[in-house]
């Protein structure tokens, strides 16, 4: 294995980076517009010139092909999913199957007007319906909102919810516990939220710390936020005891579905006793990640915690002709909208063509091929040669991510983790997440997926021996790595000292 | 970056902040080994001139590029100065972190709460004690 | 792989799994298809939709039908602009890194302030995180909002706010734009801020510079949502003493998608930087003094700061908004205005039509740039069904969200939508009100 050449020098790769307003020239331009076909009226009839914009905004003057190449250089500059492993950890990034974009695509679902009448939208609510049914099976859970944008705003949702719920029966509570595994938007949220976050400690077997948890669970906790398997890659086999003391304080307990992927068809969060689960449906139900976005957090919730849902709804009614789906908007103790119209549609597309493709009986396997990856590639890394360097630190079989601590490979070969890190990407791999969870030391978190094959997981192990073989020999190449990406490590302290965020014109 | 020293002239608090008597003023900030558990600085959110500190309660924060750390008042006292010099230059704590990296002056109010503070020698134990656990 | 793990099966792997929370039967789904019986099923549905592409549409309120030139699409769905995470490693993510730069670039050009995010979820949800940049800024309770604002964004402020303990109150609209003498009567010193939208739910101008005056003098923090496509004509809010300023960015090379995904915008003063939720791009150099761009001011942000962040968001709509700026250098310096131009005549065309028949009278005579209120003497929600099976989509009904506008319609223009889709709209609209009117008399002369 030699550092991969995708990035190699290219002229288009490594020359100076310009932006698309710094090409085109004056007066040049892409667009033509339809003709004014219609009798034109002075200007200052229809706007008074008090409203009326002083000075154009400086947008580019670039032709067509001007744009698309420009574009398309970019993109040379990107590393993807669909050019290699990419095995960042509590992320899911599983193959996005080329089905959803064409699906998604078809006129009559992406140039669909979300204020369309239901009676000429049956197909997308229908759609949405089966979506809510599918979600709510999975989660066992029976009621679900698709509204969510994102997995930070189902939390949000989420915890929205458990206030509702509380402040229904006058039940006044101000705390929410997160565990200090917790992905960050879980306290981030709770402050949103209006509560005050407390952390609950974790054990020696990477679990809740249950005497930790019984000490903070008293009647001020509205809820606990957890994920399970937590982002340490493992499964709490504490759950249904964490669920009973956090019930019988009467506080709600939330699933943060950012893990999901580890149990589709194995185990379901209303099972274990959550009352609210949001889902990624970028992440476990295949919407390509678009660099940061598009997403959607739906939310599957109990029957305690149903009325208080966001709206709209999805309604099915049973007719003579057949079902009739209807939007819902006017339930009596809704926390209301989270956004405009009835979500990101498009990516409701995508995953209910994952799960169509799939099956119950697909995910399932989906979920224990993750498994069995993240433990493969664990096992993988435990081998000599590099074992000696990354410590796994529990041990026990990992869900579908599993974490390691470059700790002795620090001390070892004077190399940290992000240097590792640093310097797979001359060998063509993302690296995993790293310095999260914070209570590993020099953490890597890796979640390979199932979507890929034994013999990527192999030739990952092998890149990171070669990259600690070297490092015994010259630790200095992983320091100053990487060498062959468009960019080499870039000065963010000064970016952030004195930032510079619009190019001025 | 600066060599890792702990002047004796200064006191200690465990938060790793050091204060500087000056007649009945002090100056605070934060030590070597803050600023290096830290990384590099790149902002300073000061308190405002005339803020009353309390000992041992957060009165700004420092930013690196990945963290955010709260700073605490060694000792009780009012604001009397800023150093805007690291306000507009925030790598001076790296550089200088007991010279030019000072964060704040104060009129102490409660000057006798210094003898509650480390000396050099108690804090680089302290340390030494923090690398052990 | 078994062999090498050290266990006989994959369930040996799911032990730490009680068994009573184990499913003990297969998930209740349907079983998997192959892609061509997948791809059909969609089909299926989608052709159960009435598109935009099915009817002539003068639907908006918030989304609208505009023409996404083909180079967009083309250039997103390339795999590297799809398929990647966030830009968690600068130097193999400098082509989405770049964009959102320049994204930035072109929504503070647009808005008239110095500072932009790199997108947010959606145009009311961006409502809503300035109001929260507000009570971050300021810790005042009260948001003092014109019933101008979107009803969704409207609700979902009023759905957050609550959770962080802000209290909403509204300012009734007078001749189809925010009553300054109610925004007055509502100002006080527990005034966060003052949310406006340019143009408003209705379609008129706001006079921004008199309510950001107003806002200002209560020590609020003054923020209007705006339509980006009319401010090629319409002032920058910025250039009109508003501190942020957010919208909803479907109209910028975005699909309809029934409502997302699209992306929301926000630009602020320089003095809110550190309050701004979201993903920021910087300029920055590499090791080898290259220019390059990072991910900056990331201690604003959760996975930082926690439970002291700026907002819980930890996503931006980095292809949506990718989308956004590939159409704003498509449309171009020149193109911007001319699409106002265009649009604000063919609004004035249609206006002056609708006016013109029997039983449509104007909702307000404020100055509009794209769409614009009309009020029916006839039941609103029929009209637009019969309107419909003629192959004519006349709007938006407003008395469901304002019963203060029995009847009212909203009518809204593209540059897709010709003179001569305006006339049929006239012929049609007259058609559909002449036979409510007709069987309304002859309903009355039979009585």
């Amino acid at each position: 294995m030699s550092p991969s050449t995708d990035f190699a020098q290219t002229a288009q790769q490594r020359e100076a980076a310009r932006t698309i307003f710094e090409r085109g020239a004056p007066g040049r331009r892409a667009s033509h517009l339809p003709d004014m076909d219609v009798p034109t009226r002075p200007r200052d009839e229809l706007l008074p010139a008090r409203f009326r914009r002083a000075q154009a905004p400086k947008l580019p003057e670039v032709s067509e092909p001007e744009i698309v190449r420009h574009y398309v250089r970019l993109s040379k500059r990107n590393f993807d999913l669909d050019s290699g492993f990419y095995p960042l950890g509590s992320c899911t990034m599983k193959y996005n199957p080329k089905l959803h974009e064409r699906a998604a695509a078809l006129p009559g679902h992406s140039r669909l007007h979300p204020l369309q009448r239901p009676e000429r939208a049956q197909g997308a609510l229908e759609l949405m319906w089966n979506l809510q049914r599918a979600l709510a099976e999975v989660a066992g859970l029976p009621h679900v909102s698709l509204q969510p944008s994102a997995g930070s705003h189902g939390e949000l949702a989420g915890v929205l919810l458990t206030r509702a719920y509380h402040e229904d029966r006058g039940d006044a509570r101000d705390i929410v516990l997160t565990p200090d595994t917790a992905h960050g938007t879980n306290p981030a949220t709770v402050t949103m939220a209006g509560y005050r976050v407390v952390g609950v400690g974790t054990n020696a077997d990477g679990g809740v710390d249950l005497d930790d948890l019984r000490e903070k669970a008293t009647d001020r906790v509205a809820c606990l936020m957890l994920t399970n398997p937590n982002t340490l890659g493992l499964f709490d086999p504490n759950i249904t005891e964490i669920a009973e003391i956090v019930h019988d304080v009467g506080a709600t307990l939330y699933y943060d579905g950012a893990n999901l992927n580890a149990i589709m068809g194995i185990s379901r969060p209303g099972d274990m006793g959550f009352d609210i689960v949001h889902f990624n449906l970028h992440k476990s139900f295949t919407q390509p990640h678009g660099g940061g976005g598009p997403g959607a957090g739906p939310i599957a919730v109990s029957d305690r915690i149903a009325p208080y849902l966001p709206v709209p709804l999805v309604s099915r009614t049973e007719t003579s002709v057949g079902p009739v789906f209807d939007l819902v908007g006017d339930l009596p103790k809704t926390i209301g909208r989270l956004r405009g119209f009835q979500g990101n549609y498009g990516v409701f597309v995508r995953a209910y063509a994952y799960i169509c493709s799939l099956g119950g009986e697909g995910l399932r396997r989906a979920s224990e091929v993750a498994v069995l990856n993240a433990n493969y590639l664990r096992a993988l890394l435990r081998a000599p040669g590099v074992g000696e360097y990354l410590a796994t630190p529990f041990d026990r079989h990992c869900m579908h991510e599993f974490v390691v601590s470059g700790g002795p490979m620090k001390r070892e070969l004077g190399i940290r983790t992000l240097d590792l890190a640093k310097r797979m990407l001359d060998f063509g791999v993302h690296p995993p997440t790293v310095y999260f969870p914070q209570l590993i030391d020099e953490c890597l978190l890796i979640e390979p997926t199932e979507t890929e094959t034994r013999e990527t997981l192999e030739a990952f192990a092998q890149i990171i021996q070669e990259i600690l073989a070297e490092a015994r020999s010259s630790p200095e190449t992983a320091r100053n790595a990487p060498y062959t990406t468009p960019v080499r490590r870039l000065d963010e302290a000064t970016a952030a000292r004195s930032p510079i965020l619009r190019q001025p014109l | 970056m600066a060599d890792e020293v702990y002047p004796e002239d200064l006191r200690y608090h465990r938060e790793h902040d050091w204060v500087r008597l000056e007649g009945d003023e002090a100056v605070f900030g934060i030590t070597w080994f803050a600023q290096d558990a830290l990384g590099e600085v790149v902002f300073f959110e000061p308190p405002a001139v005339g803020a009353l500190l309390s000992a041992d309660t957060s009165y700004g924060e420092l930013e690196s590029v990945k963290a955010v750390s709260d700073i605490y008042a060694p000792a009780d006292g009012e604001v009397v100065a800023v150093n805007d010099g690291v306000v507009g230059s925030p790598e001076l704590v790296n550089s200088d972190p007991y010279g030019a990296g000072w964060l704040v002056r104060v009129r102490l109010t409660n000057p006798a709460r210094l003898d509650a503070l480390m000396d050099r020698d108690a804090y680089v134990a302290y340390l030494a004690g923090l690398d052990q656990a | 792989m078994l062999a090498a793990i050290g266990v006989d099966s994959i369930e040996d792997l799911l032990g730490a799994i009680p068994a009573h929370v184990r499913m003990r039967d297969p998930l209740d789904l349907p079983a998997g298809r192959p892609e061509q019986d997948v791809f059909a099923h969609l089909r299926e549905l989608a052709a159960r939709n009435t598109s935009a592409d099915d009817e002539v549409t003068f639907l908006g309120a918030g989304m609208y039908d505009h023409y996404a030139p083909a180079l967009i699409e083309s250039i997103i769905l390339r795999s590297e602009f799809l398929t990647p995470y966030t830009p968690y490693q600068p130097e193999i993510s400098q082509g989405g890194l770049q964009a959102m730069f320049e994204y930035q670039t072109a929504i503070c050009e647009l808005t008239g302030l110095p500072v932009s995010n790199a997108s947010l979820y959606e145009g009311p949800s961006a409502v809503a995180s300035a109001a929260y940049m507000a009570k971050l800024a300021n810790g005042r309770p009260e948001f003092v909002v014109s019933r101008g604002v979107h009803p969704h964004a409207r609700q979902t402020l009023a759905t957050v706010a609550h959770g962080w303990g802000g209290r909403v109150v509204e300012v009734d609209l007078r001749e189809g734009v925010t009553d300054p003498d109610d925004l007055a009567a509502r100002l006080g010193p527990d005034t966060c801020a003052v949310i406006i939208q340019q143009p408003n739910f209705l379609g008129a101008v706001e006079d921004l510079t008199a309510l950001t005056q107003a806002a200002h003098a209560a020590g609020g923090v003054a923020i209007c949502s705006a339509d980006p496509l009319t401010l090629g004509v319409l002032e920058a809010p910025g250039n009109q003493g508003c501190d942020i300023v957010v919208g909803e960015g479907q109209t910028l090379g975005n699909r309809l998608d029934f409502g997302g995904p699209s992306f929301g915008f926000l630009a602020a003063a320089s003095d809110h930087v550190r309050r701004m939720p979201g993903r920021i791009a910087g300029e920055t150099r590499d090791a080898d003094g290259r220019r390059g761009f990072v991910l900056t001011l990331q201690t604003r942000e959760q996975h930082i700061r926690r439970e002291k962040a700026t907002s819980n968001i930890c996503t931006a709509q980095a292809l949506n908004a990718l989308a956004g700026v590939i159409y704003l250098a498509w449309l171009g310096r020149k193109g911007l205005p001319e699409l106002g131009e265009l649009m604000l005549q063919r609004t004035a065309y249609a206006r002056a039509r609708l006016a013109a028949l029997d039983g449509v009278e104007l909702v307000h005579s404020q100055p509009v740039v794209r769409e614009f209120a009309v009020r029916l003497a006839a039941p609103v929600d029929a009209v637009i069904a019969a309107c419909q099976d003629r192959g004519i989509n006349p709007g938006f009904a407003l008395e469901h969200d304002y019963p203060e506008y029995p009847g009212g319609l909203l009518v809204a223009l593209t540059e897709q939508r010709s003179r001569g889709d305006i006339d049929r709209l006239a012929d049609t609209l007259a058609d559909v009100l002449s036979m409510f009117a007709t069987s309304v008399a002859g309903a009355e002369a039979s009585r």
